[in-house]
C-alpha cells in the first residue's frame, strides 16, 4: 500500500500570536514551529497501517525551506521518503492543487492529512483535493483500517459517529482518537538524516482567496469576582446582568 | 444573480445553524439586490421549511431522496451544484460544520469559486471586491479574507451571527430532484451511532466544562447536574479526554472542539493558552478555580475561586431554583 501523508508547518499549540503593527503579517520572530497536530495522528497512523500490512509511507509538505527541519522530523518518526512543494502556502485551493498534482503523479492508495491546520484552520484541503482527484474524502475521520482495497473509517457527525465502508483510493483525515501520535527516537533521528527529501516546483499559482489582514481580538474588559460562600449569586448575575440564561 | 443557502436537517426540523445561514444569506442577497433561495436535503417537514420565509428566505428547494437522509458528500455536492446552476447562484451559503466543511470544499472546485470557513461577519461589498471575516489561529485571532473569484462559497461559524426573524414570513417548498444514480452513495454509513438524550455540544447555547480540578471521574456528576440544570451540553479539557475520564470528542480546546456558545462555565481549568483558543469566542465566560492565579480568570466574564466540589452544589441549587 502506496501512503500519502500531507503535512503542515505550524506554530506551537503555546504560541502567543502577535502581528505586524498595519496587521498585514504575522509575527514568527521567537516561534516555535512543529508539525500540524493534527496531521500527527496521520503521520502515525500511516507508519502503524505500514508496519502491519507493508508499503510505503511518503510525505509531503507545501511549504518554504524553513519547514524542512519538521519535514526530517515526519522521517524521523518513520515515514521512507519525503516532497517539499516549493512554494508558499497561501490559500486553500493552492495547496490542494499541490498535493492533487503529486499525488496523482505518485498513484497513492490513500491520501491522509490532518483535519486542519491550527493556523489557517481552513478544514478546506481534504475535500478539495478528493474532488480534484475525482475520489471521496473521508472527514473527520476519528477511526481507519484498511483490509486489501477496503477501508473501514469511523467518521465524526455532530451528535454521533458513522461506520463507513470505502474503496481504496480516499483522502482521509485524521484527528483524535485515531491513534496516538509518535515521537522520534534516536534511531529514528539518525536514519532520518540520509532518507530522501525531494524539493519540487509548484504546479500553477492559481490561489482563490487573499488575506488582507489579521486582528487579535478585543480583551476582556476584566473579570468579577464573586465569593465562593454566595456562589448561587453567580446564576442570578448570568441571568439579570449578563442576560445569557 | 442570486444567493444561494444551504439547509441542514434532523430529525424533521431545520438546524439553528441552518438558521443562521439562511438569516447571513438573506442579508447577503438585499446587499447584491438579489433574493436568496434554500436547498435543503436531510429528513425534513415542508412546514419548518416554508418557516424559513421568517429569515427572508423566498424559495426553498427539497430533495425528497430519502437516502439523502444521511450525510454522503457526493451526493450531497451533486444537489447543491444542480440546485446552484438552476437558480445561477453567484454566493453560497452553509454553517461551518462538518457537514459544511465536507460540502463547501468540493463545490469550490466543482463550481471554480473561492471559499471561506468559520467566517464571523457579513461581506464587505465594495465594487468588486468581497472581503470576509474569519477566525484563524484556532481561535486566537481574525483575518480579513478576499474571495477573488466570481462564485463564493461562505461558511458562517456557529453562533457568531444573529438570526434574524420577521415572523409571518413564509417561503415557498419545491420539489427539487437531481437524478442521483447509486454510485453517488459509495461512501454511505453502514451504521450510524447516535449519543442519545444529549444536547450538541456544537449547537448548545450553554456549556458546562469540566477540568481536572475535579480530581477524578467520580465527581465528573457535579458538571452533569449543573449542566442538566441549565440545559447546558458538557465537554472537558484536554487532560481529562486524554486520561479517559470522558470521551475524546467532549475535548474543546485547540486540537478538539471550537465552541461559541453564549456561556460556557469552566470547572476546575486552569485556562493553558491550547484551552481558550477552542472556547474564547463563547459570549460569557464562567471560571471556577480553586487557585486565583489560574490564568484562565483573565480571560473571564466571572469569577469563583473555590474548589469545584463545595462551589457546584450551590449553582447547582440556584439554577434549579430560577423560573424557566
Amino acid at each position: 500500500m502506496k501512503i500519502l501523508v500531507c503535512i503542515s508547518n505550524v506554530p506551537d499549540t503555546t504560541t502567543k500570536i502577535t502581528f505586524s503593527p498595519d496587521g498585514k503579517a504575522f509575527n514568527t520572530a521567537g516561534v516555535q514551529f512543529v508539525i500540524n497536530p493534527y496531521d500527527e495522528y496521520a503521520l502515525t497512523r500511516a507508519i502503524e497501517l505500514k508496519e502491519a500490512q507493508g508499503g510505503t509511507v511518503t510525505v509531503l509538505n507545501v511549504g518554504e525551506a524553513d519547514t524542512e527541519p519538521n519535514i526530517r522530523k515526519a522521517l524521523a518518526i518513520g515515514a521512507d521518503d519525503a516532497i517539499r512543494v516549493n512554494l508558499k502556502p497561501t490559500d486553500a485551493f493552492l495547496v490542494a492543487q499541490q498535493i492533487a498534482h503529486y499525488a496523482k503523479e505518485g498513484g497513492y492508495d490513500l491520501i491522509l492529512m490532518g483535519r486542519e491546520s491550527i493556523d489557517y484552520n481552513g478544514f478546506q484541503v481534504h475535500g478539495m483535493v478528493g474532488e480534484l482527484l475525482g475520489i471521496p474524502t473521508i472527514a473527520p475521520a476519528i477511526k481507519l483500517d484498511v483490509n486489501g482495497s477496503t477501508a473501514t473509517l469511523e467518521r465524526e457527525i455532530e451528535g454521533g459517529k458513522e461506520v463507513i465502508e470505502a474503496v481504496l483510493p480516499l483522502v482521509v483525515t485524521a484527528q483524535q482518537p485515531m491513534t496516538e501520535p509518535r515521537i522520534p527516537n534516536m534511531r529514528g533521528i539518525m536514519t532520518a538524516r540520509t532518507k530522501p527529501l525531494k524539493v519540487v516546483e509548484p504546479v500553477g499559482q492559481d490561489a482563490k482567496t487573499s488575506v488582507q489582514n489579521y486582528e487579535l481580538p478585543p480583551a476582556k474588559s476584566g473579570v468579577k469576582m464573586i465569593s465562593a460562600d454566595s456562589a448561587g449569586d453567580l446564576i442570578k448575575l448570568l441571568r439579570n446582568e449578563a442576560k445569557v440564561l | 444573480m442570486s444567493v444561494l443557502v444551504v439547509i441542514e436537517c434532523a430529525n424533521g426540523e431545520v438546524k439553528k445553524s441552518s438558521l443562521e445561514a439562511a438569516s447571513y444569506g438573506s442579508k447577503v442577497a438585499s446587499a447584491l439586490g438579489t433574493s436568496a433561495t434554500a436547498v435543503a436535503i436531510g429528513d425534513v417537514q415542508a412546514d419548518a421549511l416554508t418557516r424559513l420565509g421568517e429569515q427572508g428566505i423566498s424559495k426553498v428547494l427539497l430533495d425528497n431522496d430519502t437516502r439523502l437522509h444521511d450525510f454522503v458528500a457526493a451526493a450531497y455536492v451533486k444537489v447543491i451544484a444542480k440546485a446552484a446552476e438552476s437558480e445561477n447562484s453567484t454566493v453560497i451559503v452553509l454553517s461551518n460544520s462538518n457537514i459544511g466543511a465536507a460540502i463547501g470544499s468540493r463545490l469550490a472546485v466543482k463550481l471554480g469559486a473561492s471559499l471561506a470557513t468559520n467566517v464571523v461577519s457579513l461581506p464587505q461589498i465594495n465594487g468588486s471586491s468581497f472581503t470576509v471575516r474569519r477566525g484563524v489561529f484556532s481561535g486566537k485571532a481574525f483575518s480579513d479574507v478576499e474571495l477573488i473569484s466570481d462564485k463564493k462559497i461562505i461558511a458562517v461559524k456557529k453562533n457568531a451571527l444573529d438570526i434574524e426573524t420577521a415572523s409571518g414570513g413564509t417561503a415557498t417548498v419545491e420539489n427539487f430532484s437531481a437524478d442521483l444514480a447509486d454510485s453517488d452513495f459509495a461512501t454511505a454509513p453502514k451504521e450510524t451511532i447516535r449519543q442519545s438524550g444529549d444536547i450538541l455540544l456544537t449547537e448548545a447555547e450553554v456549556v458546562v466544562s469540566g477540568g481536572r480540578g475535579l480530581k477524578g471521574p467520580e465527581n465528573w456528576h457535579l458538571v452533569e447536574d449543573l449542566a442538566k440544570a441549565l440545559g447546558a451540553a458538557t465537554a472537558c479539557s484536554k487532560p481529562v479526554a486524554d486520561v479517559g475520564w470522558r470521551p475524546h470528542h467532549e475535548h474543546v480546546g485547540q486540537t478538539g472542539i471550537t465552541v461559541s456558545p453564549n456561556l460556557y462555565i469552566a470547572v476546575g481549568i486552569s485556562g493553558a493558552i491550547q484551552h481558550l483558543a477552542g472556547v474564547n469566542s463563547s459570549k460569557v465566560i464562567v471560571v471556577i478555580n480553586k487557585d486565583p492565579e489560574a490564568p484562565f480568570f483573565k480571560a473571564a466574564d466571572y469569577g469563583i475561586v473555590g474548589d469545584a466540589t463545595e462551589v457546584v452544589p450551590k449553582l447547582i441549587e440556584a439554577a434549579k431554583a430560577l423560573d424557566k
